[in-house]
This record gives structure tokens, sequence and C-alpha cells, in this order.
């Protein structure tokens, strides 16, 4: 019998404890035959750290929330093989079906695998739809993998959801013997980790990704873009990639056929517009990324003049499944208009925050509350972000809308990279709303006038809403802008800076008329608008608010019902926090 | 920027390594000036026109290149730098407590460092840590669901852990 231990050593699962509970583990295991391993993320962030027990390659226990304090007690129960006393450790029913409702196809491996191990993931099935397309016997040509993508219906999963066998035929085509193969990576959407997840967990399946994207349109390099802020993902890429050529899946001849193919990691250095395809070759460049006017499109003239394909992670991911199963099996999932599955990224205030992996065609109340759990604290769902800066807030009436790229757009927002960030009654939707706009404000590249300033714009009469200075007509000002920036604008950055106003404005008029007319924020949010009051009757005189407010705003005697000089408050909300009488009250 | 090359100039045989390597390599102007920050810790001007000068290229195109992207620094940064995400997650679950936490703690703005040099703290767009937020990350170690008192016990740990140094 074979035991087998894995940690899940994922960025967040490290940043929640893993290390520290691995390292507390290995001396504990020492020559007793069990195995200690790193797998990477699973996707259930909010039971890390997670550990995994395997007995003879099956699945015996899965534990979470497993503190290093803990480690004696799992390294005896494998020991002895009394798994009793780690039962406490054990993932809850409800917890595991978050996964159970799940269909994998991008995130197959991730959390199965050890991501720095290539026999793990050659044993999970890695570079097999590499070896069946190259191979000498029955081989698949570049226009038969165009073919099988094209009848699986894989679109952009980036935001754009552009039909991937369009560009790979577009660049096929193209004149020109020198091509390149890049791999977005620059996941800057606020909100969304999947293309992070994927590298840490699981870096072969994007290389064979690429390598068949690679030998479709017929590049010989294929460059990974990725965030500087990413250094685990740059570290297991880059050790894949060694393994990889070691291997004879990346170099001269791969496989003994014709095709070479060589691979490389830029690093990013930190800019929202460089997701967009002609910034991204500017910064390849060693440029400023600054969008260019299309046509010419990357796939006659992108890096270097040469023909060029980008398509981002996730869309890589899915791939060598499609070559694999058949792009009529991917095709069979999904809806009239999107095929397939897509991975979100559910955070905010949910009760099971982490990476969800779906066919399309479910709703957005299956996946937040039948997966997701709902929302968490108690609290009541008010709105779900989707698209980050460029996308915009579905709410409740909503929920029952079906996830597919045409019904998402309807409503205001958009697929985006599948940051799903659901948001309870305590978030105010001018704020978040401005909270956008400072975003794209500060990451307008500054080429198109519109974007530049018109973000600007809409980012003041924002901030002066929020700050109780609203005045009649600004919610016409801020539509005619939006509509200018949305025309004026040369990339999908500027013009869809506008959405979170947008779709706010449409859906939350109300939260801007309380702002602007009533000077009230009923979220209880923006600190301009608070009015913090002691109620006399429940009031003990304890003295603990008078003793905490950073601006001695709060008077009275001991044991004397105490009040709040409304000129000196800050507005900070301590008082409140403080008082265990629940005295203070703000409206 | 008040050039103070001629009072505290670079040590640029440090760089040289990194020349050797990528000078001639069209497009590869990023690259150096990320090693170059990971050498200097930021980017003096003197190395900016150093630079400049072995790409065949002029001071204001490379800190064009320099000032376009949020990672490169003009100054430098303390031992610690904090960067505290603040992504639509991280915002929507209470970011700014940690941030008005830690600038009280230390007595340090949004893009300052501390008198001591030990800490720089940064406000920046999202680690991608999202189901743990509100997130910071110092150096290269992530910290997840902080809360005011959680910060203020990590940077207590540096601070002692410095102190015994």
């Amino acid at each position: 019998m074979s035991i087998r231990i894995a940690v899940g050593k994922g960025s967040c699962g490290i940043a929640a404890g893993a290390a520290a509970l691995s390292d507390a583990l290995a001396p504990l295991l020492e020559s007793s035959g069990i195995s200690l391993g790193t797998v990477g993320c699973v996707g259930m962030c909010w039971l890390e750290p997670i550990v995994d027990i395997y007995e003879n390659g099956l699945l015996k226990a899965r534990l979470v929330h497993v503190q290093p304090e803990q480690a004696p007690m799992i390294a005896q129960a494998v020991k002895t093989g009394d798994f009793s006393v780690i039962d406490p450790l054990r993932i809850t029913k409800e917890d595991h079906a978050f996964l159970e409702q799940q269909t994998r196809i991008a995130l197959r491996n991730c959390g199965m695998i050890d991501p720095e191990s290539i026999e793990s993931a050659l044993d999970a099935g890695s570079y097999q739809a590499i070896r069946k397309i190259l191979s000498q016997e029955n081989g698949m040509s570049p226009e038969d993998v165009i073919e099988c993508v094209k009848i699986s219906g894989l679109a952009g999963r980036g935001g754009a959801g552009f039909p991937t066998w369009f560009k790979w035929n577009a660049a096929r085509n193209a004149a020109g013997d020198e091509k390149y193969l890049i791999c977005n990576a620059d996941e800057g959407d606020p909100g969304a980790f999947m293309d992070r997840a994927v590298i840490e967990s699981d870096p072969h399946t994007l290389i064979e990704g690429m390598l068949i994207g690679a030998y479709a349109i017929g590049a010989q390099e294929a460059i990974v873009y990725v965030r500087a802020e990413y250094p685990l993902a740059i570290k297991r890429l880059e050790y894949a990639i060694t393994e990889a050529r070691a291997a004879g899946y990346i170099g001269k001849n791969i496989l003994g056929s014709s095709f070479s193919c060589e691979f490389r990691i830029k690093a990013g250095a930190g800019a929202f517009v460089c997701g967009e395809e002609t910034a991204l070759i500017q910064s390849l460049q060693g440029q400023r990324g600054m969008p260019q006017l299309k046509p010419p499109f990357p796939a006659e003239s992108g890096y270097w003049d040469k023909p060029s394909n980008i398509n981002n992670v996730e869309t890589y991911a899915n791939v060598a499944w499609i070559i694999n199963n058949g792009g009529e099996a991917f095709a069979a999932m999904g809806t009239e208009d999107s095929k397939g599955t897509k991975v979100f990224a559910l955070t905010g205030k949910i009760q099971r925050g982490g990476l969800v992996e779906i066919p399309m065609g479910m709703t957005l109340r299956q996946v937040i509350f039948d997966i997701g759990g709902g929302i968490r604290d108690g609290g009541t769902f008010k709105a779900v972000q989707m698209g980050g800066p460029s996308g915009g807030c579905i709410p409740a009436s909503l929920l029952d809308t079906v996830i597919d790229y045409k019904k998402l757009a309807a409503t205001g927002a958009i697929m985006g990279s599948g940051g799903m960030v659901v948001m309870d009654d305590s978030t105010c939707m001018v704020s978040m709303a401005k909270f956008f706009l400072d975003f794209t404000a500060k990451e307008s590249c500054g080429k198109c006038v519109h974007c530049r300033i018109g973000t600007k714009r809409l980012q003041e009469i924002l901030t002066r809403i929020v700050a109780g200075e609203g005045k009649d007509g600004d919610i016409e000002l801020l539509e005619e802008l939006c509509h200018a920036v949305r025309d004026g604008a040369l990339c999908g950055l500027g013009q869809t800076a506008p959405n979170p106003v947008l779709s706010t404005l449409r859906y939350f008029r109300d939260e801007f008329e309380a702002h602007i007319r009533d000077k009230r924020c009923p979220a209880h949010i923006c600190t301009d608008l608070l009015h913090y009051e002691i109620n006399a009757e429940q009031c003990k005189g304890c003295t603990a608010c008078a003793r905490k407010c950073p601006v001695y705003a709060i008077s009275g005697i001991v044991k004397g019902p105490h009040s709040i000089d409304q000129s000196s408050c800050i507005r900070c909300g301590q008082c409140m926090a403080t008082c265990k009488f629940g005295a203070v009250s703000v409206s | 920027m008040k050039c103070q090359c001629a009072a505290n100039p670079s040590d640029l045989s440090l760089l040289e390594p990194v020349l050797a390597e990528y000078a001639d390599i069209k497009g590869s102007l990023i690259t150096i000036l990320q090693q170059a920050q990971e050498i200097y810790g930021y980017l003096p001007t003197d190395v900016i026109s150093h630079i400049a000068e072995r790409t065949g290229s002029t001071p204001a195109r490379v800190l064009g290149v320099a000032t376009f992207y949020t990672q490169f620094r003009f100054q430098p940064v303390g031992k610690y730098l904090i960067m505290l995400c603040d992504g639509t997650a991280c915002h929507v679950n209470g970011s700014a407590r940690i941030a008005a936490a830690v600038q009280e703690y230390l007595h340090v703005e949004n893009g300052g460092t501390t008198e001591d040099g030990l800490f720089s703290f940064s406000i920046v767009a999202c680690l991608g840590c999202c189901s743990l937020s509100p997130v910071m990350m110092i150096n290269e170690d992530t910290y997840g669901s902080l809360t005011p008192a959680k910060v203020l016990e990590i940077l207590k740990n540096i601070q002692t852990k410095e102190a015994a140094k």
C-alpha cells in the first residue's frame, strides 16, 4: 500500500500557511515510506490550507484549514492507518459539493498533480494531444487542428470571446515563414485569478496548448507574457519549460517530427492596458504599451511586424482536451452561442470563494448560490460584478440570467475574463462605480483624448457625488460623457471604461439620486455622508467610545449618557465598533 | 527629477552582466530595466542614462518606457516593500481599513518610505489572491484574510526580527 500526502501550494495556499504546514510535516514523515508532495490549487480557496491523502492513487481524505500544529496528528493517522483522529479536519459534504457541481476542462489537473514534476503531468495525460498530432502514422495536419478547434466552438476566454479558430486560421494563412504564438498571461482584471491558478498548478497544460497553437499557425517561437506580480507562476512555468525541453516537447524536431518550437517567458511590468493585444505586442518589443490602430491585425502584422497569434491562458488550457476528446465533445456543452466551459473566480461577500469551472448555460444563481453557497455573514445579495473595469454589475432581479456571451452582454455586463465579485447590501454602488473609474483613469495610456480626459472627468464627478457635493444634472452629464468616451476611444480599455458607470446607473439609479439629492449613502459606506449618534437611553456611560475616538469628539460624564460633537467628528466609525451596548447608530 | 548622480553615483559595473546579455537584443529594454531595479532597488537617473547609452537610445526614451509601467520606481525603497491590494474583491472586503491601519502605525503615506528606511508602502492593483481578500504582499510573501490587528502583528514581527539583527 502506498500513501502519498499532497499539500496544496498555490499562492493562496502558501499565504494561508501551506508552506509552514509542509515544513512541519516533512520531518515527521521521514523514513516512513510515506511520500510528501506538492500540488497546486484545487480552487477551494476558502478552505486553505488543504491536505490530500492518497492511498494507492485514490483520494482517501481531504483535510481543510489545516494548521502546522496539526501535523503530528496527520503523521500519526497515516502511519497507524487509524484515520479517526483526523476526522474533525475532513472536508464537509456541503463544501465538497462545490467541486461536484463543476465540469473541469481547463482546470482538469489543478490541485491533482505536482506542478513541478513532468512525470506527474504525464501520468495525468499531458502531452498526449501533441503526440497524437505529430504521430507519423495517423497525425493531424495544421488544417485538421484548426478544423477541430472550429468544430469545438472555442472562443477567446480573455474577455473578447472571439472564435479561436478564426484567429489561428488568419495567422496560418498570413504570408511569411517567421510567425509568433503569444500567450497573454497579463491577468490584470481585478478580481480574476484563474490564469495564475492554471500556471501555478498545471503549467504543462498551458505549454501543450501553446505547442498545438504554434503547430497550427506555423510558429517557431512561443512567448508567454506573465504579470510580474505573479512570481510563483513565473518560477513554476520556467521550471516546466526546462522539464518539457529535456523531455523533447520543446525545441528542434519535437518528438522526431519536422515541427520545432522554442519557448520563452517575458515578465510584464504592470500596465492594465497591456492586456490589449496590440499594446501587449508593443510591450514585448520593449516599448510603452500603447494600443495600435487595427487593421493590420496581429495575425497579419504583429510582433516585429510578423504574423502573430495571441490567446489567453484559459483558452490555451482547453486546447489539448479538445484535441484528445474531439471538437464535438466540447461543443456538446454550453449554449447555442457559447460552447464548452468557463472558469470563474468567485470572490467578494461569498460563502465559498474560489475557482469554479462550469458549462456555459448555467445561471448566475446556480453559480453564486448552489456552488458558492450564497452570501456570507448572513448578508443579502445585492449585485454581482462581472468583467472588472470593462464590465458591469448585475442586480438580484437578473440572477436567473444564463451564462453565455450574448446573454451577459445584454445585461450591460460582460463575460470578461471571469471575475465574479459578489456584493451584499453593505456595498455602495456609487462608490463601486467610482472605484472602477479610479482604476481606468489611472490605467488609461493617454493616447486617445476621450479616454485620457473623459475617464478623469467621470472620476471627478463621481468623487464629488460620494463626497456629498453632487448636483442636479450630474447623472445626465455622466451619461453623456460615458457615451462620448465609449465612442471616442481606440481600444477596448477606453471603449468599455464607462460600463461600470452605465450599468450601475441602469440598475441602481436610486442610489445615485440618494447621494445627489438627499446627501445620503444607503449602504453607509461614503463617510462624508454619514452621521453618527449616541442613543442616550442605551448609553451606559462606560466611556469606551470617548477613549477610542481619535479626535476627542465624544464627551460625557462616567455612567452618564455621552454625545458626539458633529462638527469635529471625522466619521471613522470607531465609536460604533467599540460600543458593547449598541448605543451608537449611523444614518 | 533632481539629479543626484554627481553627489552619489551608482556603481554601474553591477549592471555590466545584464547589459552584456541583453544590450544587443532588440526589444529587451523592459527586461534590462527590471534587472536594474533588482540590483539597485530602484532606477537611479545615472543608471537610466547609462542604459540609454549602451542600448543606443536616449535617456528620454528609456525614462518614457520606465514611467509607463507601475513596476518601476525612481526613489529608493525600504527593505520591506508592503504592497496592499486594492483590487475589487479586496476593496469590497475592506482594504481601506487595512490601509488606514498601516498608515497610522508606520506613519507613512501611500508611495512613501518610513524614516528608518525599513518599510515602503504602496497600494497596488489586484494581486490575484482574491479569495483571501484583503491581501497584501511584503516583498515576495503574501498575507491574506487581513484584519487591522493581524497587519499590526505582522509588522511588529518584522520590526522585532530586524531589531534583533
